[in-house]
Parts: structure tokens; C-alpha cells; sequence
């Protein structure tokens, strides 16, 4: 998101503040100083995590700073789901397995850890999906039922609050 | 209040030992097993029947069957405690049936009748002004039906999940504690007598799944038979899988799970921190419950054993008394 705020002292730390009071995670902060023809006032530019449904606690805390926030970009995978798959994951294509899921474009395999049993039998692998929202990461772990009985593996999905 | 004990197992000697070791006011004056029968209106020696099948005989005479218990003998519950049969829910069922026509109350353990016929059952109960109770059939010793029922009438539930089957659980705790394999552990169950020489209906997900139906069809007015549950067990569950699930503070549990506004009934191992409620140890069962008055609730206890199934079919007894029965 791109942030306005006074050229004074101390600005940028107060804007940053309710950031990790929110449980947010900051990527890159981006510093402007040629800016706006007023000069009394600086561009910043934060690159965010943010826990689900907390950007709008964070937009009031800005506001209660004094901050004005000029734009907020597009939210990205930032709900995480992981789940654990048995079976004979390498016979059946690994890789396009997890394609499935990155060909949605709103979900995406970020981790995937294997483990190779002895030969012949099931491996067990942990996959971690990220998502948009939780409603894609829905949707993905249903790619994943689905792929999961033509090839023939054990997906264990996680126990999910309702 | 005098009851006709059907069955004379695990469950069965059960209730005969907590009725020779309390001051219940119950007098068995009919019982059975699967080869014989007694009636005596006066009241059963129950400690020389427990003593018969202690020796490996019969529990009465060979020419009184349980069916001539239920239809003759003189008394006010029928307590129904023989195997469960998924498929026909017999003969239990029909036992059931002839003692509501003859305006007897009736007691279960067995899941077959209460998943298979609860509507029909319910109807002929009502019909013949008697109690058709069945708190021993989900969840062992924890009172569940009767706080569903009772406890937290007047909520709606939106979900109900949680462990419904000891044998798995027993089965995910060692694997996860030792590193076995699932035959390790399904091995070591069996030693211990939690699992049966044949595991399927607890492994598959059978057991859960019909605790399931009846909690469906009896507490939240759903129409469901065991096909409608999406099912899988535990038989393919990997000691790897296990500790992928430990690097990250989570385990694996067969959950039972029921949306009631998706319709939805599902059996299957989850993913689940190590610090949920429901991660409980061994043969443990546990039931969260998801209510908009009452808010959340989870119930843990055991959920088998002979002693503690007894409780739930005690707990049945005395609720009738107290309510309907006159005398003792
Ligand atoms: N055990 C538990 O912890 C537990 C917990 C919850 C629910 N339950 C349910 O409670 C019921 C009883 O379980 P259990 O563990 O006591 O079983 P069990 O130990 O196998 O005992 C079953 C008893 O029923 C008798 N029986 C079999 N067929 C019969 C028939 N047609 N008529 C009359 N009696 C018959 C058997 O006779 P014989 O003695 O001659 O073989 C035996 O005495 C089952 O439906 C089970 O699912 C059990």
C-alpha cells in the first residue's frame, strides 16, 4: 500500500507502529523524498503481511496516527492452509499435482516437504497452500480431493474452526 | 423398578456389577445371552449368573431364548445390550419392538436399532406412552444425548465434531508418541483388548460414522443412513505423516464431523494442533459442539469399558424412574 504522511520526525515509526500491533509483517518499506510539489508531506510505500481481516483495524489505526493511506494494492495469498498427503506421490506426478493448485492463480503451493520411505511404499509429503482468501483456499483443497482420488492418495485436511 | 437384561457381555456383566454393588432399587427379574435365558419375578441371583459366565457357561437354561425373556418375563425396561449389527440391526430390533407393544420402556447400548429405526421406534415409544433411551450408544460415559437433549434444549446447533472412536485415537496417540507404524499400534491395541481380532468397523471409520447417524437422526432432526457419511479410516496413515504433522505442532486424529445446515456427515483423519481440546490421549473421546446460546462445549471422557458404558445405561434407568416408574 502506498502511505502519505507529514515530513516530520518520528513519522515513519509511528506509521510502522500499528503494523505489528495488527500481527502484520513488513516485506519492504520504500522511501520517496521527491514527492508531492507541497514537500510537507512524504510518500512512503509498505509492502505487508497482514493476518486475515485486519486491514480494516489497521486503516483506523493509521487514521488515529495521522497517516493517510493513498492506495491500497492488491491483497495477495495471504491466507495460509497446510495439509499432509500419503500415497505414491511420486509415481503420480508430483509436480502436476501441485500445478493444479498454482494453475488457479488465486492459490499457490508455498512449501512442500517430503519424506521417501523405503521403495514401493506410500510417501507422506506436507504441502502449504497460500491464498487469497480462506474461500480459495477452499476451493483449492477441493483440486486436491479431486486429484487426490484419480491418483489414488490420502489427503489429510486440517480441522478448521467454522 | 425391575428390568430384562439382553446380553450378558462387557456391557451387560457391567450393569449386573454396578446393580450388586450399589443401592440402584433395580431388580433384574429377566435375563439372556446368545445361547440361554432366565425369568424369576422374585429377582435374579445375579452374583451365581456372573459367576456362571465367569466358568465360560451359559448365564441361564438352555430352553428359555431371549425372545421368550422379552415376550414373558414380568418387568418395566428392557435393557438392550447385545452386539451391533449395521446391516439389519438384528435381532435386536425386533426385541425392541415387542417389548414397546408391550408398554415396556426400553434401554440400549446397541447403535444397529437406534441408527437404522430411530424414527419408527420413537413412534411406537410415544404410541405405547414408554421411554425409548439410548445414551450408551455414542460416546460410552459421557452423558452427550442427554446434554444435547436436555442441558442445551433450546439451542441450535451449528456443528458437531470431534472423537468418536477409542480404538483410533488409541492407535493415532501411539503413533505419534512412539514412531510406530499403524500395524504397530493396531497391534498393540489388540493386546490390550481395545481393538477386536477384526478392527474394521473401528478403523474404517464405521463406528464413528454410525454415531454420527444417530446423533443426526435423533438430536438434529436430519434424515441420514451410514451411506450418507463420507468416510475414510486410519489404515493408511503413516508414522511420516505423523511427524510432518509434529514439525509443525499438530497431530492426527479421526474426526467425526457434522454440519447440520450443509447436510454434511464426514469421518476422516485431520490435521490438528497439538493444543486443541479434542486432542485427547488414548482411549478418550471427545465432542465439541458448536451452539449460539450456549457458545462452545466440549465433552471428554471414556468412551467404552464395561463399568462406564454400565453409567450411561444406569444414568437411562434412573432417568425413567424418576420420572415414570412407580415403586421400586
Ligand atoms: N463394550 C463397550 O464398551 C460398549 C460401549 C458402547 C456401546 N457398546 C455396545 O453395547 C452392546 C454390547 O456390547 P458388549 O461389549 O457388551 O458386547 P459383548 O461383550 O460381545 O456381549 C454381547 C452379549 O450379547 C449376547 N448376545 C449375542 N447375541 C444375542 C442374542 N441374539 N440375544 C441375546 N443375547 C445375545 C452375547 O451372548 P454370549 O455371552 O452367549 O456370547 C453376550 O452376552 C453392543 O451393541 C456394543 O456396540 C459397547
Amino acid at each position: 500500500m502506498k502511505l502519505e504522511m507529514k515530513d516530520q520526525p518520528g513519522q515513519l515509526v509511528a506509521a510502522l507502529k500499528p503494523i505489528s500491533a495488527v500481527g502484520g509483517n513488513i516485506i519492504a518499506v520504500i522511501h520517496q523524498r521527491e514527492t508531492s510539489a507541497a514537500a510537507e508531506t512524504l510518500d512512503v510505500q509498505i509492502v505487508l503481511e497482514l493476518p486475515e481481516g485486519r486491514l480494516d483495524t489497521l486503516l483506523e489505526l493509521f487514521r488515529e496516527q495521522g497517516v493517510s493511506v493513498v492506495r491500497i494494492g492488491e491483497e495477495r495469498l495471504l491466507y495460509e492452509c497446510t495439509l499432509i498427503m500419503i500415497g505414491h506421490l511420486m509415481h503420480t506426478d508430483l509436480s502436476d499435482t501441485v500445478d493444479q493448485i498454482d494453475r488457479t492463480g488465486s492459490a499457490e503451493v508455498t512449501e512442500l516437504s517430503l519424506v521417501m520411505p523405503a521403495i514401493d511404499s506410500p510417501s507422506s509429503a506436507r504441502i502449504t497452500i497460500r491464498s487469497t482468501t480462506r474461500a480459495e483456499a477452499k476451493k483449492a483443497i477441493g483440486i486436491l480431493r479431486g486429484v487426490a482420488e484419480r491418483k489414488d492418495l490420502l489427503i489429510i485436511e486440517p480441522l478448521e474452526d467454522a | 423398578m425391575r428390568i430384562a437384561l439382553l446380553g450378558f457381555g462387557s456391557v451387560g456383566r457391567g450393569i449386573a456389577r454396578a446393580i450388586l454393588a450399589k443401592d440402584l432399587s433395580i431388580t433384574v427379574t429377566g435375563l439372556a445371552d446368545s445361547r440361554s435365558g432366565l425369568i424369576d419375578p422374585d429377582g435374579i441371583d445375579l452374583a451365581a449368573a456372573l459367576a456362571r459366565k465367569g466358568n465360560g457357561d451359559p448365564c441361564g437354561l438352555p430352553d428359555t431364548s431371549p425372545a421368550d425373556v422379552v415376550a414373558k418375563a414380568d418387568y418395566d425396561v428392557l435393557v438392550e445390550v447385545t452386539p451391533t449389527n449395521v446391516e439389519t440391526a438384528e435381532p435386536a430390533l425386533g426385541h425392541i419392538r415387542e417389548a414397546l407393544r408391550r408398554h415396556k420402556h426400553v434401554v440400549t447400548s446397541n447403535k444397529g436399532p437406534i441408527a437404522i429405526a430411530y424414527p419408527e421406534l420413537r413412534a411406537l415409544a410415544e404410541a405405547n406412552g414408554v421411554f425409548l433411551k439410548y445414551e450408551a450408544t455414542v460416546c460410552g460415559a459421557i452423558p452427550l444425548i442427554h446434554a444435547l437433549q436436555e442441558g442445551l434444549a433450546g439451542n441450535t446447533i451449528s456443528r458437531l465434531y470431534g472423537v468418536f472412536n477409542g480404538t483410533c485415537n488409541y492407535i493415532l496417540t501411539r503413533m505419534a508418541a512412539e514412531g510406530l507404524t499403524y500395524e504397530q499400534a493396531l497391534a498393540e491395541a489388540r493386546e490390550l483388548g481395545y481393538a477386536e481380532a477384526d478392527p474394521t468397523y473401528d478403523v474404517e471409520g464405521i463406528d464413528a460414522a454410525i454415531k454420527l447417524v444417530i446423533l443426526a437422526n435423533t438430536i438434529l432432526g436430519m434424515q441420514t443412513t451410514l451411506a450418507d457419511v463420507e468416510r475414510t479410516g486410519i489404515t493408511l496413515l503413516t508414522p511420516d505423516a505423523l511427524q510432518l504433522a509434529e514439525d509443525q505442532d499438530c497431530t492426527i486424529r479421526l474426526i467425526g464431523e457434522i454440519v447440520p445446515e450443509a447436510g454434511a456427515l464426514r469421518v476422516s483423519p485431520r490435521l490438528i494442533p497439538e493444543v486443541h481440546p479434542l486432542v485427547v490421549e488414548g482411549t478418550l473421546n471427545a465432542v465439541s459442539v458448536e451452539t449460539d446460546l450456549a457458545g462452545e462445549l466440549t465433552f471428554i471422557g471414556k468412551g467404552a469399558g464395561s463399568t462406564e458404558t454400565a453409567s450411561a445405561v444406569i444414568g437411562d434407568l434412573l432417568y425413567i424412574q424418576s420420572r415414570h416408574v412407580q415403586g421400586s
